[in-house]
C-alpha cells in the first residue's frame, strides 16, 4: 500500500494541529522547569502525526481513551489550550478542574474519556464503551489508545477477549514508541512485530509507521469505518518515537544520541511542513500558522498563571454523588 | 561509616543479601539496566548480572506471581513495584496466592517473597502515585508489612524481611528517600521484624507514626515542647506483625494516644491501633484517642500539602488531646 496523496486542505490542518500540540508542550516543558507544574509531565513530542491523524478520522461523537501521554490527543480532541494549560498548572480553570493534572485530562464534550495513570487500566473501559454503544444502537466508535508496553499487563488481554469476542466497535490503537520507561521493547516482548497480537483475538490487526498523518488518516479511517459498520474490532501497532525521556524527569540516558537523531529525521511536523511546500504552500503561510499557535500558547499560560487554583470544594465533594445528582 | 540516603541504604541491603545468598534475586519493571524509577536498584545488574536483577514486561501480577513461584522452593525473590499505587493489577497474587499457600498447604511450602514498593505523597503525583495502601496488606492474615522512616532501619528491615520466610510487603517513603542521611554499616546487619522503636521519649503524650510521617509527627513534637507539652514519639517500621507492647505500655504512662498517618482515615491502620490500645489501656486514657490522617478521598493532585497530616495538622491535634 502505498503512502496516499494528502489533500492540501488536509494537510495544513493537520500541520497546525501538530503544531499546535508540539509548541503547546515545548512550553509545558519550560514551565515545569521553573516549577509552575509539579508531579509528572509525559510528553507526546515525536507522536503527534498518530493523535492528528486518529482525530481526523473520528467523529466528534466517538469515544477516546488515553494513557498519560494525553495531551495530544486532547488537544488534537479540539481541547482549548487554555484549559489543557491551566490543568497543568492544577488550576479550577483547567480541563479536569485542576483534580487530575497532566496524565488525567478528560473532556466531557469531546468525548475524551481520560487519560490514565495506571497503565492498562482503561482498555476493559474502552471495551464497556464500545459495549454501550452497540446496546444503545448508536453508530459510535470507541479508540483506545496504550504504549507497546501495555501489552504485557494483564488489562490489555482481557480488553482484547472481550472485544474480539463481542465482535465491539472499537479500535486498538498501540503507539510503539519503542520503550517503556527505559525499557526497549526487545527486552519485554517476545514478539517484535505486536499486530501478530491481533490474531489470538480474532480482530483484523494493522501495523505501519506513525510519522506520516496522512497515511495514518487513510489507516485509521479503515479501522474505524470496519468498527462503525459493525465488523469488528482492529488491534493496530503503529510504529512510532518519543523524542524526550519518558517523562520530564527522565533523561533518556538508555538510547544512543545516532538513534535520536536519526528518528528525528521523521519528525512528523517536519515531514508534513515539506510535504506541503511540495504541494506549492507558500512557506510564509506555514510560518504565520505558526505564529498564532505561539500566541495561542502564550495566552494560555497567562491563562493558566492567573486562574484560580483548584478548589478544596470540589476535591472534598467529588467523591460520591450529591443528593440530586443523577 | 559511610553515610547513605534511605535510596543508598536500601541499594546497600540489596547487594549485602544479594552477596550472601545466590538464592536472592531481583525482579521489577526497569530495575534491571535503568536501576529503577528511583534508581534504588543501581548497579546491582553490573555486579550480578541480568538473570538476577531481571527486567520484567510491565506486568504487575507477573511480577509477584512468578516472584510466589520461585519462592516456593526456596528462591528469595525481590520484587519491585514502581509505586505502591500500581500493585493492585497483582493485589490478586498476594492476596489471594502468597498470603495463603503456608496456611493452605498446612505449613508445608512458605513464601519467602519480598515486595519493594515506594509509597505515599510529597512529590505531587496525584491521584495514581501517592497512596498509603498498607492497611489492605495488614487486613490481610499472612502477609507481614515493614514500612521504614529512616536509612539504618531501612537496610536492616530489608535484609531481615529476605531472611524473613513469610511474604513482606516492605513499603519505602519515597517523600523522604533522598531527604534524610544517616551512617549506615556497609556490612549487612538486621533490624528485627516487629520492634517499634521510641525516638522521642515523653511523659504526656503519645504520638505513634512511620514513614514519612514520623518526621512530621517528631517536628510537631519539637513544636509543641516548646509550650510545655511532652510528647513521646514511636516509630513502628514494621506495622505487621504489630509491637503492640510498646504502644500500649507508653499510653499506659502517657494517658492519651494521637496517631498520624497518610492514609485516609476510614479503616485505616489508625483505626485498628486506637482500638487496640482502647482494648488493653481504657482505664489509663485521659483523652479520646486521635488520629490525624489523609482525608477520606482520593489522593488529591492539588491539595496535597493539605491532605497529608503534617506537623501543622499533627499540632493542634496534639494540643488539643494534652489539654482535654
Ligand atoms: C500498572 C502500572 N504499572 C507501571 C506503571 C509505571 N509506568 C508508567 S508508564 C510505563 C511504561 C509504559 O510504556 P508504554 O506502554 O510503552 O507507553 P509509553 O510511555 O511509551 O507511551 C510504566 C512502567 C504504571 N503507570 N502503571
Ligand atoms: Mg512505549
Amino acid at each position: 500500500m502505498g503512502t496516499p496523496l494528502p489533500d492540501k486542505d488536509d494537510l495544513l490542518r493537520q500541520y497546525r494541529s501538530m503544531m499546535r500540540i508540539r509548541r503547546f508542550e515545548e512550553e509545558a516543558a519550560r514551565n515545569y522547569a521553573k516549577g509552575k507544574i509539579g508531579g509528572f509531565l509525559h510528553l507526546y513530542i515525536g507522536q503527534e502525526a498518530i493523535a492528528v491523524g486518529a482525530v481526523d478520522a473520528l467523529r466528534d461523537q466517538d469515544y477516546v481513551f488515553q494513557t498519560y501521554r494525553d495531551h495530544g490527543i486532547a488537544l488534537a480532541r479540539g481541547m482549548p489550550a487554555k484549559a489543557a494549560m491551566a490543568e497543568l498548572f492544577g488550576k479550577d480553570t483547567g480541563c479536569s478542574r485542576g483534580m487530575g493534572g497532566s496524565m488525567h485530562f478528560f473532556d466531557v464534550e469531546r468525548n475524551f474519556l481520560g487519560g490514565w495513570a495506571i497503565v492498562g487500566g482503561h482498555m476493559a473501559l474502552a471495551a464497556g464503551t464500545a459495549f454501550k454503544s452497540v446496546y444503545n444502537g448508536e453508530d459510535r466508535v470507541t479508540i483506545c489508545f496504550f504504549g507497546e508496553g501495555s501489552t504485557n499487563i494483564g488489562g490489555f488481554h482481557e480488553a482484547m477477549s472481550l472485544a474480539g469476542l463481542w465482535k465491539l466497535p472499537i479500535v486498538f490503537v498501540c503507539e510503539n514508541n519503542q520503550y517503556a520507561m527505559g525499557t526497549p521493547l526487545e527486552r519485554t516482548s517476545a514478539l517484535k512485530d505486536l499486530s501478530i497480537k491481533a490474531k489470538g483475538y480474532a480482530m483484523v490487526g494493522d501495523r505501519f509507521e506513525g510519522h506520516d498523518v496522512t497515511l495514518v488518516r487513510e489507516r485509521l479511517a479503515e479501522a474505524v469505518d470496519r468498527a462503525r459498520t459493525g465488523a469488528g474490532p482492529t488491534f493496530i501497532e503503529v510504529l512510532t518515537y518519543r523524542f524526550r525521556g519518558h517523562s520530564m524527569s527522565d533523561p533518556a540516558k538508555y538510547r544512543s544520541r545516532t538513534e535520536l537523531e536519526q528518528r528525528k529525521q521523521l519528525d512528523p511536523i517536519q515531514v508534513a511542513r515539506e510535504r506541503l511546500l511540495e504541494l506549492g504552500v507558500e512557506e510564509t503561510k506555514l510560518d504565520d500558522i505558526d505564529l498564532e499557535i505561539d500566541e495561542e500558547i502564550e495566552a494560555a499560560v497567562k491563562f493558566a498563571e492567573e486562574s484560580e487554583p483548584a478548589l478544596r470544594e470540589v476535591m472534598l465533594g467529588t467523591v460520591y454523588a450529591e443528593e440530586g445528582d443523577s | 561509616m559511610p553515610e547513605m540516603n534511605l535510596v543508598q541504604a536500601i541499594n546497600s541491603g540489596l547487594r549485602g543479601a544479594m552477596r550472601e545468598n545466590d538464592d536472592v534475586l531481583v525482579l521489577g519493571e526497569d530495575v534491571g539496566r535503568l536501576g529503577g524509577v528511583f534508581r534504588v536498584t543501581q548497579g546491582l545488574q553490573e555486579e550480578f548480572g541480568a538473570d538476577r536483577v531481571i527486567d520484567t514486561p510491565l506486568s504487575e501480577s507477573g511480577i509477584i506471581g512468578t516472584a510466589i513461584g520461585m519462592a516456593l522452593h526456596g528462591m528469595r525473590p525481590v520484587s519491585e513495584i514502581q509505586f505502591a499505587d500500581f500493585i493492585y493489577p497483582g493485589f490478586d497474587q498476594l492476596v489471594s496466592e502468597a498470603a495463603k499457600y503456608r496456611y493452605r498447604t498446612a505449613g508445608e511450602f512458605q513464601v519467602p517473597l519480598v515486595v519493594r514498593t515506594p509509597y505515599g505523597g510529597g512529590i505531587r503525583g496525584g491521584q495514581y502515585h501517592s497512596q498509603s495502601p498498607e492497611a489492605l496488606f495488614i487486613h490481610t492474615s499472612g502477609l507481614k508489612v515493614v514500612c521504614p522512616s529512616n536509612p539504618y532501619d531501612a537496610k536492616g528491615l530489608l535484609i531481615e524481611a529476605i531472611r524473613d520466610d513469610d511474604p513482606v510487603i516492605f513499603f519505602e517513603p519515597k517523600r523522604v528517600y533522598r531527604a534524610v542521611k544517616m551512617e549506615v554499616p556497609e556490612e549487612p546487619y538486621v533490624v528485627p521484624l516487629s520492634e517499634a522503636k521510641i525516638v522521642r521519649a515523653g511523659e504526656q503524650v503519645t504520638c505513634v507514626a512511620w514513614g514519612a510521617m514520623l518526621y512530621e509527627a517528631f517536628s510537631a513534637a519539637e513544636e509543641v515542647a516548646k509550650q510545655g507539652i511532652d510528647v513521646e514519639v514511636i516509630d513502628l517500621r514494621t506495622l505487621w506483625p504489630l509491637d503492640v507492647e510498646t504502644i500500649v505500655s507508653s499510653v499506659k504512662k502517657t494517658g492519651r494516644l494521637v496517631v498520624v498517618h497518610e492514609a485516609p482515615q476510614t479503616c485505616g491502620f489508625g483505626g485498628e491501633l486506637v482500638a487496640l490500645v482502647t482494648e488493653r489501656a481504657f482505664l489509663y486514657l485521659e483523652a479520646p484517642p486521635c488520629r490525624v490522617t489523609g482525608w477520606d478521598t482520593p489522593f488529591p493532585q492539588t491539595h496535597e500539602q493539605e491532605y497529608l497530616p503534617l506537623a501543622h495538622r499533627i499540632i493542634p491535634a496534639v494540643i488539643e488531646t494534652a489539654r482535654y
